[in-house]
């Protein structure tokens, strides 16, 4: 049992299942996605059977190291640690959650949308347990490519000039970190033998001038991946443009590939350059916490402003990593499974809604309350996980990162306190703005597109828009925008209620939000003896606590804010 | 001064001996065969000659004596004119698998409803009378595969040359083939011509810059034997003006060949001109000679003074990047931007070369320059090779469609073929899990490892922009809708579809498991000396 390679069974399994359904004749787009689903699901029971094993104390294990490129070091290596577990585990679960939750983001060309999706699961997986470095550059570069095609093929107009956007700042990205992984080799090679081991490499004694350089390297890759203030500014487009289904995939997992890539590979190669680059780390997180939730208070658009506020988040992991201190680099790994249950639910909730519409403008939206009350609760519940309410598995992290932020310097930890304030203001006016108040009524309403809507075969109550007229819900209900962007091939706008499809994909991203809020324990078990010896091999102790109560147990969520 | 006979040994040059026999053959079936059996003979002639060159080749290559303390392998031969080393066979073996795909693609029929690419007759004017006989009597130039063995007979010989003289023949025999295959396009004859015009002008002048190249540089040694020059380079015999200059116009006649900056001009009118099936073959066969006569050339005969001559590398392989790259931006027209693609591969190439380290700086099992170089033309050479043959295939009522808008939504239409030339396209553009990526990754290591570090950071620069067009050109493909008359894929006969298959094989194959063409390329070892 033990002797089945399981981390490259785990990463196999999609991309196989990828082939598969680009095999599959183009025929019925519902088998070809019942397909994918099956494989994300077996692909989550792989990586269920491999947190069974995990030994919480085991450091890095179920290793399997094979040379790959004699000629340049290069291993085929995997392992896996507390961080990556956590991190398979997040995507896993999202990668059903978006082939179930978001049906027909791909029905142009159902066969492609679900073969790229599963393609990008596999070589996400491969990033979060790649433990050679070269390894990890040619799968973190990879996963671009049905990234791209993932953005260019599905989504609104102009969403082929935002994947090339995408694509350009990723990969200049990753032209800026193969500069730095050459280096590396150089290092590496001076010192004795070639070697991308992640272990050899972060036993080496790197020159600090040559260390300072390669981490440069490495953190303006992953800046620009996670994304970090003042390379941010591909994500807005992306994730307007994409479908959210897409932007699942893109913020909650892949991006998280930014902050994974700074935990283990600033951190772990170049301890002292990490430590060196701190203040000005510290200071562009906050910039992007600040400025993240400043612009999204300002957008018009849903998917625009969701994508901004992550910018917010990351903001918040990478200063819990950076103020090198075990509370922030706890708090910064919970943030990472947490922004990814958050986001991914507030996405969700925002395609459902985009999907009934016709519009993604919350111009154009208003009083959804009423004639959708399930919807708005998701939205709501996803929205107040953003703004780390006490209570749901967000608040935990950002309460510990803050303490950090608080622990580093004061002014960094009250200019990251006022992030709360923001998010509160961006995720509850956009509530307001959306589900509250009067129905809008739009007179210039295209009279051929009101109320069809056509029942969704798999979505269980259909509550056609014409169908409650003259009900104090008329204005929403009769609504019907000629979106002024085509989203999707969608039927004419409709309040129906979530289905039971929609409900199904939303139950396991709500369950863990408030799961994790009240116990977010098995996660902190899982994460700290990584972040732990990542610190201490950074040579960081904590300081002694001044007052008890700055440490206090985080799973006290009485404690407000 | 004695004259010594000098010993010949017939059977490490087979390769030579074979392709340089069947071309002449092949000029003596041109002369008594009648006409309908000249491509059925010629044809064969050519694919058994290659076919059998290349089975020498790997012959040779199991056999080579270790020499050298084990640092090289091979043999110098016939009087010290040519060099049968380590990459020696390696750059044969190359020449000549890229020449089959080569002879494949001229081989291909069914594109044009049953006639080859080339002029019917290439001595009928254009829009004469004459053209439009040769035209309806289906006639054919069967020349070509003879003009091309010749061309590859100058390849092999080009790496292999021992001293400057040899190197020079080798360098015409390449080239003048090559100018009259320009020539002889089916299709925009007066284009084609043109390009032919133009590479033989500049290749012509190239070269006289070459012989005076060898001329001072016989003045500084005394010797045109590349080892007597080393020795003359390493024991400084005081007129180094001399080598210097000998140094740079030798450089000008190679440069001009791998199509580097300032020498590139012609690359994009002549990639652009010539038959598509000729530009494959010289895109990928000339510079992979070229690169080895120009690795030879730098590292063994001038090696000992690498700090001279790096310098001027490292502003050729910066320019030629930019230009490259920075050009190929702003084409409208496919094979104009895979030429100025190509531009900018030289430029990575020099990367590599320029990456040269004495072996004592190196660690044990640290990639040389050489090998990553070796590796390099490799990958590109599939890339090219293939990326080309679909060119041919993507065609419109006028032949080719090479311009930008009728290739828009392509991906639609012909799934296949535009993700072929999508996976090309990333392979060149150096993403991971191709061949183009750990091609670009030796090159920029061995740079690195050099202390080049200015070259590797305007290579990322350059790679960066030259991702720019190449994505776009798959955005175009997949994403654009068409507008206006577009060209759709025509069906090839098995020659031009092998090709492609092979290439893109290849490019995969080498980006997933490089390992043992690396260890190829390894073991090829050093250069004899």
């Amino acid at each position: 049992m033990t002797d089945l390679p399981w981390l490259t069974v785990l990463f196999a399994v999609p991309l196989l299942g990828a082939v598969l359904v680009a095999l599959l004749p183009r025929s019925s787009a519902t088998v070809l996605k019942q397909v994918g689903i099956a494989v994300s699901l077996l692909t989550a029971a792989v990586a269920v059977a491999i947190a069974v094993q995990y030994d919480v104390d085991g450091g890095m294990q179920l290793t399997e190291t094979h040379t790959w490129i004699e000629a340049f070091g290069v291993h085929y290596a995997l392992g896996i640690d507390g961080l990556g577990l956590l991190l398979v585990l997040l995507t896993v679960v999202l990668v059903p959650v978006v082939l179930l939750g978001a049906w027909h983001d791909g029905d142009e060309d159902p066969r492609a949308f679900v073969a790229w999706t599963l393609a990008l699961e596999g070589l996400s997986l491969a990033v979060f347990t790649a433990t050679d470095v070269f390894l990890f550059y040619v799968v973190f570069e990879a996963t671009l490519i049905p990234a791209y095609f993932l953005i260019g093929g599905f989504g609104r107009v102009g969403r082929s000039a935002a994947a090339v956007k995408f694509l350009m700042f990723q990969l200049v990205g990753g032209l800026v970190l193969l500069a730095a992984v050459i280096g590396l080799y150089v290092v590496s090679a001076d010192a004795g033998t070639p070697s991308y081991l992640l272990s050899d490499l972060m036993a080496l004694d790197i020159d600090t001038t040559a260390g300072r350089w390669l981490f440069a390297g490495f953190f303006i890759a992953f800046a620009i991946k996670a994304p970090l203030f003042p390379v941010h500014t591909w994500l807005a487009d992306t994730t307007e443009k994409a479908t959210p289904g897409t932007s699942i995939l893109l913020v909650c997992v892949l991006d998280k590939i930014g902050t994974f890539g700074m935990l283990r590979f600033c951190l772990g190669i170049f301890p002292e350059a990490s430590e060196w680059a701190t203040p000005l780390v510290v200071v562009l997180a906050l910039v992007s916490i600040v400025y993240g939730a400043l612009v999204a208070i300002g957008q018009d658009d849903v998917l625009r402003l969701i994508g901004l506020t992550s910018l917010s988040h990351f903001g918040f992991i990478t200063l819990g990593i950076f103020v090198m201190s075990t509370l922030g680099g706890s708090g910064a790994v919970l943030y990472m499974v947490n922004h990814g249950l958050g986001t991914a639910a507030l996405f969700l909730a925002a395609g459902y809604l985009i999907r009934r519409r016709g519009t993604t403008l919350i111009s154009e939206m208003g009083g959804y309350e009423r004639t959708m009350p399930m919807l708005a609760g998701l939205f709501l519940l996803a929205g107040l996980a953003t703004l780390s309410l006490p209570g749901l598995s967000p608040f935990v992290s950002e309460f510990l990162v803050i303490v950090a932020a608080f622990d580093y310097h004061w002014l960094a930890g009250a200019v990251a306190v006022t992030g709360i304030v923001l998010a509160a203001i961006y995720v509850l006016w956009a509530y307001q703005r959306i589900m509250t108040g009067p129905g809008r009524v739009d007179v210039e309403a295209a009279p051929g597109a009101t109320g069809s809507g056509a029942p969704d075969a798999l979505d269980g109550s259909v509550t056609p828009g014409r169908a409650t007229p003259g009900s104090a819900t008329s204005g929403a209900g009769g609504v019907a925008l000629a979106p002024p962007v085509a989203v999707a091939p969608a039927p004419a706008a409709t309040t129906r209620d979530l289905g039971v499809r929609e409900v199904v994909a939303a139950a396991p991203l709500v369950v863990g939000l408030v799961l994790f809020g009240f116990w977010p324990m098995p996660l902190l078990d899982v994460s700290n003896p990584t972040v732990e010896s990542l610190l201490s091999h950074v040579g960081v102790t904590d300081d002694p606590p001044e007052v008890d109560s700055s440490t206090a147990p985080v799973g006290d969520i009485e404690e407000g804010h | 001064m004695e004259f010594v006979k000098p010993t010949i040994e017939y059977a490490e040059l087979a390769p030579l001996l074979i392709v340089f026999g069947v071309a002449v053959v092949g000029v003596v079936v041109e002369a008594f065969a009648p006409r309908p059996l000249r491509r059925p003979i010629q044809l064969t002639l050519s694919s058994a000659g290659l076919v059998a060159a290349f089975a020498a080749t790997v012959w040779i290559a199991s056999g080579l004596d270790v020499v050298a303390d084990g640092a090289a392998r091979g043999l110098v031969a016939a009087g010290g004119t040519i060099i049968v080393d380590g990459p020696t066979v390696f750059l044969w073996g190359l020449v000549l698998l890229f020449a089959a795909g080569g002879l494949m693609l001229f081989a291909e029929r069914r594109l044009e409803g049953g006639l080859s690419a080339f002029a019917g007759q290439a001595a009928a004017l254009p829009g004469t009378e004459a053209e439009r006989r040769a035209s309806s009597e289906g006639l054919d130039h069967t020349e070509v595969y003879p003009l091309m063995m010749f061309a590859v007979g100058g390849m092999l010989l080009f790496p292999a040359s021992g001293d400057l003289l040899t190197m020079f023949i080798a360098l015409e025999v390449l080239s003048l083939p090559l100018y009259l295959l320009c020539g002889l396009a089916r299709r925009r004859r007066l284009l084609s011509q043109e390009a032919a015009m133009k590479y033989f002008l500049l290749g012509a002048f190239s070269s006289a810059f070459f012989l005076y190249g060898v001329a001072l540089t016989y003045g500084f040694a005394g010797s045109m034997q590349l080892e007597r020059i080393a020795e003359a380079v390493r024991n400084d015999g005081g007129n180094s003006e001399l080598l210097l200059i000998g140094i740079g116009m030798l450089s000008v006649g190679l440069l001009f060949k791998v199509g580097a900056a300032p020498f590139h001009a012609w690359t994009p009118d002549v990639y652009q001109g010539a038959p598509t099936a000729v530009t494959a073959f010289m895109a990928a066969c000339t510079k992979i000679a070229a690169f080895g006569a120009l690795l030879r050339l730098f590292h063994v005969a001038f090696g000992a003074n690498r700090w001279d001559w790096q310098p001027m590398l490292w502003a050729v392989a910066i320019l030629t990047m930019l230009v490259g790259a920075v050009l190929a931006v702003a084409q409208r027209d496919v094979k104009r931007m895979l030429a100025y693609s190509s531009i900018a591969h030289t430029g990575f190439l020099l990367t590599g070369v320029l990456g040269v380290q004495a072996t004592s700086d190196l660690a044990v099992g640290e990639i040389t320059s050489l090998q990553a170089v070796l590796f390099y033309l490799a990958t590109y050479g599939f890339a090219m090779v293939a990326a080309f043959g679909i060119v041919t295939l993507v065609r419109d009522a006028g032949g080719e469609a090479t311009s930008f808008e009728r290739w828009a939504g392509l991906g639609r239409r012909s799934p296949l073929v535009a993700g072929a030339f999508a996976l090309l396209l990333l392979s060149m553009a150096g993403i991971p899990l191709t061949a183009g990526f750990v091609g670009k990754w030796a090159v920029f290591t061995v740079a690195m490892s050099a202390g080049a570090w200015p070259v590797v950071a305007v290579a990322i620069a350059a790679s960066a922009i030259a991702i720019f067009f190449y994505v776009r050109q798959i955005r175009l493909m997949f994403f654009t809708e068409p507008q206006g008359e577009v060209a759709s894929v025509v069906t090839p006969s098995l020659f031009t579809s092998s090709v492609i298959a092979v290439g893109v094989v290849g490019t995969l194959a080498l980006g997933i498991v490089p390992g043992p063409v690396l260890d190829l390329a390894a073991h090829a070892g050093q250069f004899l000396r």
